[in-house]
């Protein structure tokens, strides 16, 4: 039998501990939160030293890269970075754009099945498995059949092969946002444009990529951004030489592949050290900025059909 | 082409556009299937020959970056206990968090999505910022590079999946099931912990599996944080090797027989993920059966 006493001293104790439950829960909720700023601050401190007898914009713009005379210019790694992360958006954006339309709109649902397991493994396989195919496959066949159709005499490790290297692995990832997207849009838009007799591409062309233009545009945006950080496989395939690529047939320097080819050299030279941790919030920066952008465009895009 | 030109025309001339777009759209989706095909078998070309007994069950022996005998087993353990440890890690930070958003912050809209968007951006972050962050942290901390720095820095990459992935099924459970709790008299937590949790298992299995897979094959956050040794680690402070950097620093060997390895390393490694595929499909349909159906 249960007395009211005891009924009494149950409560507390249960609340006590819900109570206890929410405090602990919160504060780790909190350092997910500060996280972000946390990696922030931390990247900024480490960088600071470099600051001291150097200057922003003098880093950016300035392409000497000699670290034991302390010249520290990023603009060869940050221009291979942007030839590499456009190029692999150009491969990747339309062959994820179609498909996707594809498997919303035209295929059967078996297909979407099947096509799943496909993207989720894509997405899966590690960047390093990336790069082995990349140097095993795509180093090959660019210096034994591309580069000859344009003739050009290279080694294999160019621009073009990180950007491939790199467009197959933000495939599943632009994919996945995509159809999303195109499933946000309502079925009414398309049917009444089908009942009106429109033909489907005609509707996919006029209606569903005109509404769906904002998310498209943002799935890329967070594409590019994924590129953009991409380290081991676009290291192992990209030729990592010290300059500015002219063609998508040189090799080039990636930011994040400077960053992973110094790590253990940096320890001696402070400043070295510094200048590193500067392009790793270069990176962290960049990629932020583009993940914002296109977040909030996603954010605005979904509350507009709601 | 002028608007008006004869209705004809126009008919035939969208047939056609319907027709090679159909095609563009058709040979795109296949693509990618080819291209997942081209990679595995690639690996498995290459790596099916160099692979032998000895590469899983020997740790390096002498002289084995330059073509002598022993394994990777230092790898592939190091690895596990990299996954294992940073999964378990972000997994019990993760949980609750997403509980916490999915319970005591249920109405409150737009902290929820705030967080969300937050975690959407940490999920961003490339992994060699992490692992540059990691290498701050560590030389804050006092730590050398090491195992438990390594999972450290892995839990902290993998967190965001961990509890978006976990936070995507408990936003579907209807309000109903917890206000069924809550009006029966339990607690915010016993609901949490007891209801809830229960009910969104499969996604927490995948939520986990996926963590898991992600923080075995992450190559550029370990580069800074677990150094690499030839032997097994005993203890969390001893530094490991991790089967992605085994693969990276033998394939920039010059010697083709220690290339051959991280051929037959590679195998290995896609292995593992593929396992890891297969059995997030398999519990998820395995554990859906027991989640209340609305």
């Amino acid at each position: 039998m249960i007395s009211l006493f005891s009924i009494q001293r149950m409560i507390p104790g249960r609340v006590k501990a819900d109570r206890f439950n929410r405090t602990w829960m919160f504060a780790w909720l909190l350092v997910i939160v500060v996280l972000p700023l946390a990696i922030a601050f931390g990247l900024i401190w480490k960088s600071s030293l470099l600051f001291e007898d150097h200057s922003l914009i003098e880093m950016i713009v300035s392409s000497e890269w000699k670290t034991l005379s302390g010249k520290f210019g990023f603009l060869p790694f940050i221009i291979s970075s942007l030839w590499v992360t456009f190029l692999a958006l150009i491969f990747a954006g339309p062959v994820c754009l179609f498909s996707a339309i594809y498997l919303t709109f035209y295929a059967k649902a078996i297909v979407l099945k099947m096509m799943q397991p496909v993207i989720d493994i894509l997405a899966g396989i590690p960047s390093v498995i990336y790069g082995v195919w990349g140097v095993v496959a795509i180093v090959p066949i660019v210096s034994k059949y591309v580069a000859p159709v344009f003739g050009v005499q290279t080694s294999g490790y160019t621009i073009l092969t990180g950007a491939v290297v790199l467009a197959v692995m933000i495939i599943p990832f632009i994919l996945n946002i995509i159809i999303e997207i195109l499933n946000t849009i309502p079925k009414e838009l398309s049917e009444a444009s089908l009942s009106l007799g429109a033909g489907k591409w005609y509707t996919v062309k006029q209606v569903v990529l005109r509404k769906a233009f904002p998310g498209v545009v943002s799935a890329m945006g967070l594409g590019l951004s994924r590129a953009f950080g991409e380290t081991i496989a676009v290291l192992m395939v990209v030729g990592n030489v010290v300059h500015i690529p002219k063609g998508i047939f040189q090799p080039g320097y990636p930011l994040p592949a400077l960053i992973a080819n110094n790590y253990g050299e940096m320890m001696s030279i402070p400043q070295y050290d510094s200048a590193l941790m500067f392009s790793a919030l270069l990176l962290l920066t960049i990629v932020l900025v583009f993940n914002l952008v296109s977040r909030f465009m996603i954010i605005r895009y979904e509350e507009k059909f709601r | 082409m002028k608007k008006n030109s004869g209705k004809s025309f126009k008919k035939t001339r969208l047939k056609y556009e319907e027709y090679f777009f159909r095609w563009v759209m058709f040979l795109s989706n296949y693509i990618i299937a080819l291209i997942l095909g081209f990679i595995i078998y690639t690996i498995l070309k290459t790596g099916i020959p160099a692979l032998s007994l000895e590469m899983i069950t020997e740790t390096p022996k002498g002289g084995f970056y330059f073509g002598k005998e022993g394994g990777v087993l230092n790898a592939i353990i190091g690895s596990l206990y990299l996954g294992l440890g940073s999964t378990f890690l972000a997994f019990v930070v993760g949980l609750p968090v997403a509980l916490f958003m999915n319970t005591w912050l249920m109405n409150k809209k737009r902290t929820v999505n705030l967080v969300r968007f937050i975690l959407d951006l940490l999920w961003g972050v490339p992994s060699i910022v992490y692992g540059a962050f990691g290498f701050t942290l560590m030389v804050l901390l006092g730590l050398k590079a090491s195992l438990l720095a390594g999972i450290i820095v892995i839990a902290l990459l993998i967190l965001p999946i961990m509890i978006r992935g976990i936070d995507e099924g408990l936003k579907n459970i209807p309000k109903g099931l917890y206000e069924a709790s809550y009006s029966l008299g339990s607690t915010k937590s016993e609901t949490a912990f007891k209801v809830m949790m229960k009910q969104t298992m499969p996604c927490i299995i995948t939520a986990v599996l996926l963590s898991f897979g992600r923080a075995i094959g992450d190559t550029a956050a370990v580069l800074f944080t677990t150094g690499f040794t030839d032997n097994i680690p005993t203890s969390l402070s001893q530094p490991t090797a991790t089967l992605p950097l085994a693969i990276f620093f033998q394939l920039s060997s010059p010697i083709p027989e220690v290339k051959q390895r991280a051929y037959a390393a590679a195998v290995i490694l896609t292995a593992i993920i593929l396992v890891i595929s297969i059995l997030s499909r398999v519990f998820t349909y395995r554990y859906k059966k027991h989640s209340i159906k609305f």
